[in-house]
């Protein structure tokens, strides 16, 4: 065995309320969603929690859900779910796009979009579409739910704005109607691989002028960042390859360290 | 603590330690020797087993989290003859060298031809990215998947 796992203690919770209850009171406790990162950073001691809980079971928070205007997924919806999902793929095409080249079917199969999110890896292949997308973040405590937009949850490596006492309940993810979605990752191979950058990209072209522009990466700053210089600049101006060529350097301002 | 799961179709009592994996679970205290310790990191596919039907990594599924699962190895899918097809497909294309992979490949394959039983070449190729070979390069392997796909349509 390469890897020992300190002694731990097991949960297990089959209720929001009830996991909410017991995130109030542990200290030193971490969520075990899926499970694919959390226990890597078991094996590497990256993290030491004295508790693991097991949300896993907590079946009311995997849903994909169409209101029309927006999708609702739960925290707990695997990403090969969303792989899967006609409905992400009609109305959010890039997070299936992204989701799609994420890790391999074995990781996707229990690994939660939650859980991708919460984990805060700068590398967050999630996080450039849903940035793009404008996704909104219910986030529950025992004291009640409040929605935080994605372009703020993430603070930095591995942290986020959620409180020790909270839990990622739902993402909302507003339906961009005739908006073009692409997403490109780049990693040292092309399958199973960790971003070296990957790009997400929203645009909307009214009378072939861009009407909006939205542009998120990850990898190449402590969070997943959305370039506004970059966007700022093409919106209004007509749709060439000229005119994105010259404003994509500008995507430079954003990233860190340069 | 004490963990129930079903474990190719026979329900099982196992005594855990909660930082223990499925992995080390199989192999040391349930005698399944046909889940391999590879990367332990879950990148190489070796230690492949289907959870509730879902091919998945033993090595990153703490042990207690399979507690009311269900998890097949391919000693299953021998038991129950739906292993002969795969079987017979990698043993006539020769995608099998030192067959180390073989066992996490089989149940990748198997899954995914239960969901896709018609797959293009890319669909393969990419239902496989989390298995790897060090030996056959991969060709054989998807000629193998092919010929399977076909054997199990006209079998």
């Amino acid at each position: 065995m390469f890897y020992r796992i300190p002694e731990i203690n097991y949960i297990y919770v089959s209720k929001l309320d009830e996991a909410l209850e017991v995130l109030h009171t542990l200290d030193n406790a971490r969520v075990l969603a899926g499970g694919t990162d959390l226990v890597m950073d078991l094996k590497i001691g990256r993290i030491r929690p004295e508790t693991i809980v097991d949300i896993s079971r907590v079946d009311e928070l995997k849903y994909i859900k169409d209101e029309g205007d927006y999708l609702r997924i739960g925290a707990l919806t695997t990403l090969q779910d969303i792989v899967e999902s006609s409905l992400v793929r009609a109305k959010a095409p890039v997070l299936v796009k992204a989701v799609n080249e994420m890790a391999s079917w074995q990781v996707r199969n229990v690994a939660t979009i939650g859980g991708n999110l919460c984990n805060a890896s700068p590398a967050a292949d999630s996080a450039p579409p849903l940035m793009v997308l404008e996704a909104r973040l219910i986030l529950a405590s025992r004291e009640g739910e409040r929605e935080v937009p994605i372009t703020q949850f993430f603070k930095g490596p591995r942290k986020t704005e959620l409180r020790k006492d909270e839990l990622l309940k739902e993402i909302i993810i507003p339906y961009e109607r005739g908006s073009g979605q692409h997403y490109i990752k780049l990693g040292r191979r092309d399958a199973f691989t960790l971003s070296i950058v990957s790009v997400a990209a929203l645009v909307k072209v009214s009378n072939g002028k861009f009407s909006d522009v939205r542009i998120a990466l990850n990898s190449v700053a402590p969070t997943p960042v959305r370039a506004y210089d970059a966007e700022n600049a093409l919106k209004g101006r007509e749709v060439n390859l000229e005119n994105i060529e010259n404003v994509s350097k500008l995507v430079l301002n954003s990233i860190s360290p340069q | 603590m004490e963990v129930f799961f079903k474990l190719n179709g026979q329900p099982v009592k196992v005594d855990v330690k909660p930082n223990e994996v499925l992995l080390d679970v199989l192999r040391l205290k349930l005698g399944i020797k046909s889940v391999k310790r590879g990367c332990e990191r879950a990148e190489c596919g070796t230690c492949t087993v289907l959870l509730d039907g879902k091919p998945t990594y033993s090595c990153m599924i703490l042990a207690p989290y399979v507690n009311g699962r269900e998890v097949a190895t391919i000693e299953y899918l021998k038991e129950n003859g739906e292993l002969k097809p795969l079987v017979e497909a990698f043993a006539d294309v020769g995608a099998v060298q030192c067959g180390f992979c073989t066992p996490g490949f089989l149940l990748t394959v198997y899954a995914f031809l239960k969901k896709n039983p018609s797959p293009t070449r890319e669909e393969i190729k990419k239902a496989i990215e989390g298995n790897l070979c060090r030996c056959t390069g991969y060709k054989k392997i998807i000629e193998a998947i092919e010929l399977a796909s076909k054997k199990m349509k006209s079998g």
